[in-house]
């Protein structure tokens, strides 16, 4: 076929209007998180001192991370989906880690040694591993069936940002149920659920995200 | 017109060819391509590539991902990063089929045929793998410069059925140039 041929096939489609990459990236966050919270719901319940988990440090300092894990990651989502990366905003992402190395240092000052370990090990470990990968899975599907439509500059890194995108959805929602507050659990577990959901997205991203 | 008149002029006919002015959106197309062949063809000759190929993978490639592109932009950086990574998977494609494919290698030292035509025409050969309808259809309104509702009438088909059938072939042309590269 000619060059000039496919122009003309092109020029008549172009009549076809476009779907704006920010509306197809806020559309599927939008219904994964809805997805997620229905199958909190549906499965989970809040933990049994909710309303007093409000005024709990180590509650509040959990879901600070998670929610701000999940913000900072989505804000990059319409940049990884480009193929021109303006390399901008990148550190975001290090606001979260930050965060909770803050809190694990405190939480080593303030608590003796002895009980270290207790608060690492926690009583939820397998639950907490198991269950955030399951509420990040939704979000994470969605992200990546709408990131097929656009051209991320490096696949591979567009899969990564889904993943913790959807890893602070879940383990957010996660943290609701969980019985388990302190920063050395957070720093443990937390991290090791979401970094499964962050490689297992790396690694469907370089397979899928590639166009 | 030198250069950054030049990409000025095709960022304006980016923003009036998402406005839905077809004519612009043709006029772009026709002067980026002569660009991106010069572009292409010193970066693909060098390893044995068909630089049509490639262009025309471009321009696919420009057309279905155009809202990837931010408003208000230069466009040139845009069209370039979308060319580099087709030239780059059209590498990593090429040498997948120098590592299989040795004696059609070996047909070519030997000269008897002319041209290595096998690799010379990718559209033509992923055009018998698009269904039926949609090879028609991109026939009627690309080789036969049909408009959509000529097409319509020509095949039988409601012009909206034309559009569609036609934006569908144009992704499965994208995916099948895509699907050999992995």
């Amino acid at each position: 076929m000619k060059t000039e041929a496919l122009i003309r096939a092109l020029s008549l489609d172009a009549a076809r209007p476009i779907v704006p990459l920010n509306r197809i990236v806020g559309l599927a966050l939008a219904a994964g998180v809805a997805a997620s919270v229905l199958l909190f719901t549906l499965t989970l319940r809040p933990r049994a001192d909710f309303p007093m988990a409000l005024y709990s440090p180590g509650f509040l300092f959990k879901m600070t991370i998670t929610i701000c894990l999940a913000l900072t990651a989505a804000t990059l989502l319409g940049e990884v989906a480009r193929p021109l990366g303006r390399g901008r905003s990148r550190a975001a992402l290090a606001l979260a880690p930050a965060l909770l190395v803050a809190g694990v240092a405190i939480e080593l000052f303030v608590v003796p040694g002895n009980e270290w370990h207790t608060r690492l090990i926690g009583r939820n470990a397998p639950h907490c591993v198991l269950l955030i990968p399951m509420l990040s899975a939704v979000p994470a599907a969605l992200l990546m069936l709408a990131l097929r439509r656009t051209a991320p500059a490096r696949p591979g890194f567009a899969g990564i940002v889904i993943g913790l995108t959807a890893g602070g959805i879940g383990a957010g929602l996660y943290a609701l149920s969980c019985p388990d507050d302190s920063p050395l659990f957070v720093a443990t577990w937390y991290s090791f659920a979401i970094a499964v959901v962050a490689g297992i997205c790396f690694i469907a991203g370089k397979r899928w995200l590639r166009w | 017109m030198d250069a950054a008149n030049h990409e000025w002029h095709w960022t304006m006919l980016m923003e009036q060819s998402l406005e839905g002015d077809c004519a612009a959106y043709h006029r772009l197309l026709s002067l980026l391509t002569p660009a991106l062949r010069r572009a292409i063809r010193s970066r693909a000759h060098s390893v044995g590539l068909d630089a049509e190929d490639v262009v025309q993978e471009v321009l696919l490639a420009l057309h279905l991902k155009r809202n990837t592109w931010i408003r208000g932009t230069p466009i040139a950086p845009w069209v370039a990063a979308i060319a580099r990574n087709k030239l780059v998977d059209a590498h990593r494609r090429r040498g997948r089929r120098l590592e299989i494919s040795i004696d059609s290698v070996v047909d070519t030292l030997r000269g008897d045929s002319g041209d290595s035509d096998e690799n010379a025409h990718d559209l033509e050969r992923v055009l018998t793998s698009l269904s039926t309808r949609q090879r028609q259809v991109l026939q009627a309104v690309s080789l036969e410069g049909y408009s959509a509702r000529e097409a319509a009438v020509q095949l039988d088909m409601t012009e909206v059925a034309v559009r569609v059938t036609l934006h569908r072939s144009l992704k499965s042309l994208a995916a099948l140039f895509r699907e050999e590269t992995s």
